[in-house]
């Protein structure tokens, strides 16, 4: 304890604290901005690391980081265009709430959540490094494989109403996942260089989400009336506290193990709390209209993963993203070496590091909530101009992420499908999870089939593997029990999701 | 599903009201905007070589080898006023395959320079591109970095010599971890090793990990029999002793790693990962002799020779002849891998 309060001393020394507002501010900015990743901007500010001391540097990054994760969420929000791949899945909820005047309830559920999770996820972080590092590293493939798996088994629960539609769009995103020379052979990459890497999920999400959206308004505009989102209120009511707060702490616990585990990465956790959220609400029939605990949990998760990702790094030297690779590097260059005598070596810098991610929390949520009410009113800006707005700041991002003109072609073809698939009812979601997790799936069974020389049985040759199935297999049972006991009440669909508002509403729209 | 709210008059006149907010609002998103655009883009200056902007395209993303070398070079040219300033761009896409391309289409082009290397020479092979390095303009090789042979502690391998007898024994039972994918340093490695000390190259199991962490994770997890890789991203765990380094593939022992080179184990075999600079195709004599002196007069300078500590590099400078026998000579050796190998 004395440790810590020592650190907050180092911490809240004037010019880290200026640097600690400065990492914040940069790191929302960059995460407000599709294509600019915190990956990316702590790498092109390593050479500030020549002029100031470790601990400002350090303390810098960790707001950059800690922002980056945050500042996604506004544009979700209120221009359907997810900054971060973690914060896709905020878009689907948070933007809903926004077009019926929820706006700023979407900002403060996910700027509170974020520094819930952000702090008890540093807490986590605290207590737990010394110890679970080394039990971290001994999940292999065949354990991702199966966690991922798992994660692919919830997706039928937002499959949607019409479950035929719900797998063309998950197969879709599937396809989508396939591009790419990952795996030492060439996949729909039509001989195109620039496909070689695949196709960032964000430009994907961006795509469906916001061009889809905007070409699907403007396809509209002259038939129908000009709509106006209505004026909410400014603060989360007592209701939306009631709804949030769970969400809030099953998202950090989603999040802070996916985390630190070195697979894990913040999609996967935002993806599976808000399956959770779906599946636990009180009023499911709000998803995919604007519930509020769609918002609330995955922001927590993204949020909480970051915190997970240090306990690795400051353990034994393990960086898990790519954040926390160039913090890692940055480390290095001033000669501290990150590792189990990283504690004993520079105890110092350590507490620094973690009193000064207590003091970014509170500055993302100190400067964050006062302006959520502000930015609702974005959106109050006439339909056609807004739109044009959003097409600009879109191909912005998607241009931003490497500056090649190919992907602003990308951006356009993949909008022209999230044209189509509102025209048809096809639900977006299923594409995305999909695009997310398809790959990953992927490269944690070749990677355990390559180690095992294409034995199988290597798959549930870990114990935490096997634990994975043994879940699975009682979801599995428990839904066809409950299939089976209740055939006669049609209302209720028996994965818990109900009819998805999403699909049926467009076609209805679309008529 | 977004047209679900209907329009009040009341909404109207607030409208109005907050359009000042609202201005405010999008100067900030403007502004952002711009943020994310500075640092792109061409710029050529006026004609005086000393006032003029030289463009440094970057293979890979910002924080990893390519970017951190051509950064410093470009940071010390520009700190000793070598040049004017340098527009630093990271161009991704297929191990460097999309900037070799580009490269190649800037035919002619006096402001452009391209940090590459070992794994760039490789990429263009297995991505089946048409810029090969040997149409591209040499201008200097500037740094090298052997790759190490990592084990973890409990590795029942004590030396070089163990491990290449239980690999020759059954090839497909040693796996061998590299943070490189087909063609870069770390999958080259494993392979030429393969072949000098006879082992059928195709017979290696090489698993390819995103980079030095998760390469990490496998070898402290014990996923893997041996990594290869360069060992700077290591130095920690090979400090604490939770891996260890059978040996490094250089002519010399690394000065700050205790192991032995391959050739005192008695495997006559050199490998080095190295990176250099490469220009267009078609550039003029005097302004490829212009660029190799630039680099030259950078090699000189305290601030590289600083970078060069800082980061662990083995200063392996050549220019002229010496760079473009060697590139050849490279190009043909990882040509010949690639091609037994089938890829």
């Amino acid at each position: 304890m004395d440790l810590l309060l020592e650190g907050f001393q180092t911490a809240l020394t004037p010019q880290n604290l200026l640097f600690a507002v400065l990492g914040v501010l940069l790191g929302t900015a960059v995460g407000v901005l599709p294509g600019i990743g915190p990956a990316m901007t702590v790498a092109l500010l390593l050479p500030v690391t020549y002029s100031v001391g470790p601990d400002s540097a350090i303390i810098m990054f960790a707001g950059i980081y800690y922002g980056g994760m945050y500042g996604g969420s506004t544009t979700s929000i209120l221009l359907n265009t997810p900054g971060e791949s973690s914060s896709v899945i905020t878009a689907i909820e948070g933007n809903k709430m926004a077009k019926k005047g929820r706006a700023a309830q979407a900002l403060a559920t996910a700027a509170i959540g974020s520094f819930v999770a952000g702090t008890i996820g540093t807490v986590l972080l605290v207590l737990l490094t010394p110890t679970v590092a080394d039990v971290v590293v001994k999940l292999g493939a065949p354990s991702y494989f199966a966690i991922m798996l798992l994660a692919l088994f919830a997706v039928t629960a937002v499959l949607g109403s019409s479950k035929l539609r719900g797998f063309v769009a998950l197969f879709l995103g599937l396809a989508v996942g396939l591009v790419g020379t990952t795996t030492g052979q060439a996949r729909l990459t039509f001989d195109q260089p620039l496909l070689a890497d695949g196709i960032d999920i964000v430009v994907v999400a961006v795509a469906i989400f916001a061009i889809g959206e905007a070409l699907w308004v403007a396809a509209h505009l002259r038939r129908k009336p000009l709509e106006v989102i209505p004026v909410g209120q400014p603060w989360m009511s007592k209701a939306d506290w009631g709804r949030s707060w769970k969400p809030w702490l099953r998202g950090t616990a989603f999040g802070f193990p996916f985390g630190a585990l070195p697979a894990g990465g913040a999609e996967v956790p935002t993806f599976l709390s808000y399956v959770t959220e779906r599946k636990l609400s009180k009023h499911p029939e709000e998803f995919g209209k604007g519930a509020i605990e769609g918002v609330a949990g995955p922001e927590a998760a993204n949020n909480a993963s970051a915190a997970g990702t240090l306990v690795p790094l400051l353990a034994i030297g393990l960086p898990t993203t790519a954040t926390a690779a160039v913090i890692l590097l940055a480390m290095q260059s001033y000669g501290i070496q990150p590792g189990p005598q990283l504690l004993d070596n520079e105890p110092g810098l350590v507490w620094a590091l973690l009193a000064s991610l207590f003091v970014a929390n509170t500055l993302l949520l100190v400067l964050n909530l006062p302006l959520a009410p502000l930015w609702a009113k974005l959106l109050r800006i006439p339909r056609p101009y807004l739109y044009a707005g959003i097409l600009f700041f879109a191909s912005l991002g998607a241009y931003s992420v490497n500056f090649q003109a190919f992907d602003l072609g990308l951006l356009l073809a993949f909008g022209l499908l999230g044209l189509a698939m509102r025209r048809f009812g096809v639900p977006v979601l299923p594409l995305i999870i999909g695009v997310i997790l398809g790959p990953r799936l992927e490269e944690q069974l070749t990677t355990a089939l390559a180690l095992s020389q294409g034995d199988v049985s290597t798959l549930w040759g870990e114990p935490v593997a096997i634990a994975v199935y043994v879940v699975m297999a009682l979801l599995l049972g428990g839904m066809v029990l409950r299939g089976l006991r209740k055939p006669e009440p049609v209302a209720e669909a028996p994965q818990g999701g109900p009819e998805s508002p999403e699909s049926t509403e467009t076609v209805e729209v679309g008529r | 599903m977004l047209l679900d709210v209907s329009p009040t008059s009341h909404h109207r006149r607030a409208r109005a009201g907050s359009r000042s907010a609202l201005l405010a609002v999008l100067t900030a998103l403007v502004l952002l905007g711009a943020t994310g655009l500075s640092g792109c883009g061409v710029t050529r200056g006026s004609d005086d070589p000393s006032n003029r902007r030289l463009q440094m395209m970057i293979p890979n993303s910002p924080g990893g080898g390519y970017d951190l070398t051509g950064r410093a070079a470009a940071k010390a040219m520009e700190d000793n006023d070598l040049t004017g300033r340098f527009e630093v761009s990271n161009v991704l896409g297929a191990s460097g395959t999309v900037a070799m391309q580009r490269l190649a289409n800037s035919e002619g082009a006096d402001d452009l320079m391209m940090t590459m290397g070992l794994g760039v020479v490789g990429a263009v092979y297995t991505n089946d591109s048409d810029a090969r390095v040997s149409d591209m303009t040499p201008i200097a090789r500037l740094i090298e970095e052997q790759e190490g042979l990592l084990v973890p502690a409990d590795s029942p391998f004590r030396t070089v010599g163990d491990l290449v007898e239980a690999w020759k024994a059954d090839p497909g039972s040693i796996t061998i971890g590299g943070g490189s994918s087909n063609g870069g340093p770390d999958h080259l490695f494993p392979h030429q090793l393969a072949q000098t000390v006879g082992i059928d190259p195709r017979q290696v199991n090489y698993v390819p990990y995103d980079g030095g962490g998760p390469l990490t994770t496998a070898l402290l997890g014990e996923k893997i029999t041996v990594g290869t890789s360069g060992l700077g991203e290591f130095e920690g765990q090979i400090a604490d002793g939770s891996l260890r380094v059978l040996a490094v593939s250089g002519e010399e022992r690394v000065p700050t790693v205790d192991a032995p080179t391959l050739t005192e184990e008695g495997i006559d075999f050199v490998f080095t990962n190295w990176r250099g600079v490469l220009a267009p195709p078609g550039i003029s004599e005097e302004q490829r002799d212009y660029l190799v002196g630039l680099l030259s007069d950078m090699h000189d300078t305290p601030e590289w020779q600083a970078a060069l500590e800082r980061n662990g590099w083995t200063d392996n400078f050549a220019t002229g002849e010496e760079f473009a026998t060697f590139l050849q000579e490279q190009d043909r050796r990882v040509a010949d891998t690639l091609e037994e190998l089938g890829l």
